[in-house]
């Protein structure tokens, strides 16, 4: 099949789906169903992206460092826990409930604390992100680290393999598709709780765009800060799918591990 | 019929077993109760000597090969390896090649077979290096740099073959190395082993439901019974005795074959 064939079959169908559901939207808009400043036509909110392209820019920068320095954090963070509890039982019944029982405390109550803490700047943010992320990435890493077939350790050992050269040769390489799994789904809500932790108070930031063109009523402009963050989310994971087909190309012809 | 050399016809009595296993028995806690899979195992391995060992499905083959291994301890009884009972001992006196291939599927060939070089301590350079030659002269050569699902049943054997010879242990514990194979693909990789065993001589100890591939690979059979396994006889092999169309054909080789279904039975 051809590169333009195989593009249409792709993506034609979800972009004609989104042309279609813009026209609509365009319609309703100019047709003066809805209030402006309740729900901007499309072509407001490319008009808001183009004219205040020089502040989007900037606070678009300054959400995209919060979310890769987060997610950097809860990855290095997140991996290395996850191999702490594969190889200490101890440490697994003693930290694995405490990592669960950490995500039923709700951000909304932590992200003001971590604000009078740390201030306005970067940390708190950095913090809030890393707490959202760091979950999957621990739980997928810590299921595809326990997921290796039995058989295979006895062949390691058999060959002379001790538990750290099993954690290096065999199991560490077949848990990345995992750990890519929970990497996925990390970066999706990343940039949520970047905007989460800019809204309880910043200076900067698309949250910050989004929570002063709210008050002053520039619709347009938040929707447009919104565009931002959705094309900010799919960039990323476009990005670590690229990364794990390049890292794991074995994983489309696994069979065991 | 070929010669045999004398050390495998006679050990010196004053040599040490490679294997020597004394009323050995293994019992697993089940939520049934207790299974017995192997009662009062005995017997003693001549070292360079080919063993095998028949037995029904589910006779506790496996479980004496990976208590052998120094993967599991018996019950009961005692294990020698090169006369060491110590696990950790035995753990590196021999190396255990299992039904299934296991080969690492984010390595290429020839770092699957190098895998046995690193784990004993040898760079990754090296470990290839070591890994080409055996592959050079075992004809995969061409196979090297391939993926394992990029290779038929038959090579992925071979490769995990070439890993297990290149743990460099004395003893060679080989779980059914054949058994997922097809018939003609067995029957070449059988040929292909004896090659194998000549140009590197070990002392194998090779466990099989097949009574016929016991008896043309091995030099000495073990017949076990089925749960708890017992050694029920004990027969000579025909190993490297002539050509595979002669040897099976031969008026013994059936009387052999014979006397273990006689055993099994």
């Amino acid at each position: 099949m051809s590169i333009a064939r195989r593009l249409a079959r792709d993506w034609g169908p979800p972009a004609a789906l989104v042309a279609l559901a813009l026209l609509a939207w365009e319609l309703a808009a100019r047709g003066g169903w809805v209030e402006d400043y309740l729900l901007p036509a499309p072509t407001e909110v490319g008009q808001a992206l183009v004219e205040d392209r020089r502040l989007l820019l900037e606070d678009t920068w300054v959400t995209a460092q919060e979310v890769l320095a987060g997610f950097a954090l809860a990855l290095a963070a997140g991996a290395a826990l996850a191999v702490l509890l594969h190889v200490s039982e101890i440490a697994r019944r003693a930290v694995y409930p405490l990592v669960v029982a950490s995500q039923a405390v709700p951000i909304v109550v932590i992200a003001p604390i971590l604000v009078i803490w740390f201030g306005f700047g970067m940390t708190p943010k950095l913090i809030v992100i890393a707490l959202i992320c760091f979950f999957p990435i621990v739980v997928n890493t810590l299921d595809g680290l326990r997921a290796v077939d039995p058989a295979h350790v006895k062949m390691l050992r058999t060959l002379g393999a001790g538990r750290w050269a099993t954690l290096r040769r065999l199991e560490g390489p077949a848990a990345l598709p995992y750990l890519f799994s929970g990497a996925k789904i990390a970066v999706a809500v990343a940039v949520i709780g970047a905007v989460f932790g800019e809204l309880v108070g910043s200076d900067a930031g698309l949250g910050h765009v989004i929570q002063v063109g709210m008050a002053q009523l520039l619709t347009a402009r938040v929707f447009a800060a919104v565009a931002i963050l959705s094309a900010m989310a799919i960039a990323l994971f476009a990005l670590l799918s690229a990364a794990e087909r390049l890292a794991v190309p074995w994983a489309r012809h696994r069979s065991a591990p | 019929m070929a010669v045999r050399t004398p050390e495998r016809e006679s050990p010196r009595a004053s040599a040490t077993p490679a294997v020597s296993v004394d009323a050995l028995g293994k019992v697993f806690p089940t939520r049934r109760g207790p299974v017995e899979a192997l009662a009062g195992v005995g017997f003693a391995i001549a070292p360079g000597a080919v063993v095998g060992i028949v037995g029904p499905s589910g006779c506790g083959k496996s479980t004496l090969l990976e208590i052998v291994a120094g993967l599991q301890e018996p019950s009961s009884g005692q294990v020698r390896v090169n006369g060491r009972t110590a696990a950790a001992e035995r753990l590196r006196a021999c190396v255990l090649m299992p039904q299934r291939d296991l080969l690492l599927p984010w390595r290429s060939a020839l770092d699957n077979a190098g895998l046995a070089r690193e784990l004993q301590g040898d760079g990754r350079k090296e470990a290839r290096r070591r890994a080409a030659e055996l592959f050079a002269r075992f004809g995969l050569e061409e196979f090297g740099s391939a993926r394992p699902h990029e290779l038929s049943g038959g090579m992925r054997q071979r490769v995990a073959f070439a890993r297990t010879l290149l743990a460099e242990r004395p003893l060679l514990l080989l779980d059914e190395p054949f058994a997922s194979l097809d018939a003609i693909t067995r029957a070449e990789l059988q040929e292909w082993t004896l090659g194998a065993l000549a140009a590197e001589p070990r002392t194998v100890l090779l466990v099989t439901h097949d009574i016929e591939e016991a008896l043309y690979l091995c030099d000495r059979v073990l017949v076990l019974s089925s749960r708890p396994g017992q050694v029920r006889a004990g027969l000579r092999g025909v190993q490297g005795e002539g050509a595979r169309s002669e040897v099976v054909t031969s008026e013994e080789f059936a009387q052999l074959r014979h006397r273990a279904l006689e055993a099994l039975a």
